[in-house]
């Protein structure tokens, strides 16, 4: 099992890191798949998670200059590692102008994932930091753990207003407590609701528009039929919403989400060259 | 120094003021001198061949306090008199400001031991030096929250940071991070080979960010684990500060003093301001010859500044290695330079 790679232009180091920061705060340890292609940062709707549950996918020619892996086995030519994103994030920190960043997995007491980052100086050579960040190897047989989720039969799906407008929305929600209910119908229209017991918030977004399959026949039988004008609501963990919000640092070119009623949203956040899911069940 | 420690030790001699503070578990040690010449007016008292200047600790956050906003008081005040009436046990800090204000703080002081770290710099087998910038851009690489670092040499001449794991943290949890420096990018390096010394980050970055505000090359004087590590800065002329700090981490100490050299600005207004202020000082007193009150409550201007520095004072080093370091370090018998030098004896806090 081998893994060597490496990153030397500045802009897709900066690209990387802010992914890396996004997964941070989403998950506090997670998967890091490799494979020859792609990376995959995958945390599974354990109940240590809250359920929540998230996939994050990425061409590694889009970041890497160099991109060297060799699995476990040739038929299974895939590595699976759990570490926590954090350490990442604060290792690919001070690397903001470096002239390269290397990464490569390491055994030497423990398996280690070490990146190293080599900064210019004043003196004839380079300063390098390197930091060795513990990861456990996830063996073969744990591999069906972690596999993609599928899209669920949604009630609807719809896409969302801008991030930031509903990040401080929903910031200032989460003072009031600690569920929101999301509801959408497919004519284009969400609301945020908050409601307890002295007081109750709900914000309206109209004229969203809704994805192409979010009406197709043959898509959902319980849609088919139905008033499009009614709302399909879902009531989730509102600290889970606000951290998905809060790690967005750059727009994504689409983001939407589904929701099937009483029971799931699955948002699915877009960008050119790395996708994010990120599912989050309904409260009991 | 605030980042040091809770309180503020004053000792004025004839090469200047030093103002010192010592953390909780006398691990950590610093202190400024500021040489005559940085003052306008510098009278360090009077006294008779055998008697030692008066020193006196006060509460450093009562200090502080006085000085809390930079900016506005570097718009509004001409002059600061700074002036210790024993007899009244007040320290009296007065700002002469803009349009004829003037505000005086009297604070309540303890009189306190003289607070001297020991060590010996020549005796130190391994010195680097290094500009403050270098070492602050060193440091950034690790998390603020880090407590220790180890510096150790490596091939070629390499000088490496880093992050100290303690020994009851599991390895496979724990990010290892560490950096590299080259000789040349030090301004001196004398380190004996296999050097391997471990020292409290916290307080040093605190020295550090003060020594790269004032753009000063950091010396650092260190020996074999158990001896003091000590960072030293000179200053040039029209900086000011002196820094010295000791720290036992692990029986690492780290000191820094900075010597300031600074042109003093004559200025006979200043001086009459004094003279008129001292007299009417003795004519006013009341004349208690008691030993000062530890209490300080006494005065309400220290209570309503509460601005916290955001000081941590330094992690206590194991117990087993400090009592040895003060064992081997006092040298009975070495002749110094002040008149007594003894590290503070009482453990209590605020007993002096």
């Amino acid at each position: 099992m081998r893994f060597r790679a490496k990153i030397v232009d500045l802009a897709c180091l900066n690209h990387f890191s802010r992914i890396i920061n996004t997964i941070a705060k989403l998950a506090r340890t997670c998967i890091l798949r490799l494979t020859v292609c792609k990376l995959y940062f995958i945390l599974s709707d354990k109940v240590a998670n809250g359920g929540a549950s998230m996939w994050c996918e990425l061409c590694q020619g889009n970041f890497f200059d160099e991109f060297q892996m060799e699995g476990v086995a040739a038929e299974h030519n895939e590595i699976y590692l759990e570490l926590a994103p954090e350490n990442l994030s604060r290792a690919l920190k001070t690397a903001q102008n470096a002239k390269a960043v290397k990464m490569k997995l390491t055994n030497k007491h423990c398996p280690c994932l070490r990146v190293a980052v080599e900064l210019p100086s004043l003196s004839s050579s380079s300063r390098i930091v390197t930091h060795d960040i513990p990861v456990g190897v996830i063996p073969r047989r744990m591999w069906n753990d972690f596999r993609e989720p599928s899209v669920p039969d949604f009630d609807v799906s719809i896409y969302l207003p801008a991030l930031k407008t509903m990040k401080s929305v929903v910031e200032r929600m989460k003072n009031l407590g600690n569920f929101i209910v999301i509801e959408a119908n497919l004519s284009g229209e969400m609301n945020l609701k908050i409601e307890t017991d002295l007081v109750s918030v709900t914000t309206h977004f109209k004229d969203l528009g809704n994805p192409p399959w979010a009406t197709e026949d043959g898509c959902q039988s319980s849609a088919r039929g139905r008033d499009l004008e009614s709302m399909v609501e879902v009531c989730i963990d509102i600290k889970k919403l606000q951290q998905l919000l809060a790690g967005q640092q750059v727009n994504p070119t689409k983001a939407l989400c589904n929701i099937v009623r009483k029971r799931i949203v699955h948002f699915i956040l877009l960008h050119e060259e790395v996708s994010l899911q990120y599912f989050i069940p309904a409260i009991a | 120094l605030s980042r040091i420690g809770d309180e503020l030790y004053l000792e004025p001699t004839e090469s200047g003021l030093s103002l010192r503070a010592v953390n909780s578990s006398r691990s950590a040690f610093a202190s400024f001198l500021f040489a005559p010449l940085f003052f306008q007016q510098y009278e360090p008292g009077s006294t008779g061949p055998d008697a030692e200047l008066f020193r006196c600790k006060v509460h450093m956050k009562s200090f502080l306090g006085i000085f809390r906003s930079l900016p506005s008081l570097e718009k509004s005040v001409g002059k600061c008199l700074i002036l210790l009436k024993p007899h009244a046990n007040r320290l009296v800090l007065q700002l002469h400001c803009k349009y004829g204000v003037t505000k005086t703080h009297n604070l309540a002081f303890q009189e306190c031991e003289r607070l001297q770290a020991v060590f010996d710099t020549q005796r130190c087998a391994s010195r680097l030096c290094a500009s403050a910038r270098v070492l602050a851009e060193a440091v950034v690489h690790f998390p603020p929250t880090l407590a220790e670092v180890t510096l150790g040499t490596g091939p070629g001449g390499k000088i490496s940071l880093q992050n100290y794991v303690e020994d009851e943290a599991e390895p496979s949890k724990t990010m290892v991070t560490q950096l590299w420096l080259a000789e040349d990018e030090f301004q001196a390096v004398a380190v004996a080979p296999g050097s391997h010394i471990t020292f409290c980050l916290k307080e040093f970055r605190g020295l550090l960010s003060f020594a790269e505000a004032s753009n000063l090359p950091l010396t650092i004087h260190f020996d074999e684990p158990g001896s003091p590590f000590r960072p030293t800065g000179k200053s040039q002329m029209n900086s000011p500060a002196a820094i010295s700090r000791e720290q036992h981490e692990h029986s690492r100490s780290c000191s820094v003093p900075l010597s300031v050299s600074h042109l003093p600005i004559p200025s006979d207004d200043f001086a009459d301001d004094l003279e008129s202020y001292m007299a009417a000082m003795e004519t006013s007193e009341g004349g208690s010859g008691g030993p000062p009150s530890p209490t300080s409550e006494s005065n309400p201007e220290e209570e309503e500044e509460e601005e916290e520095e955001g000081a941590v004072p330094g992690t206590p080093p194991h117990k087993k290695f400090r009592s040895l370091f003060f064992g081997s370090v006092l040298a009975p018998g070495r002749p110094s330079p002040a008149t007594t030098q003894e590290v503070l004896a009482e453990d209590s806090d605020g007993e002096c």
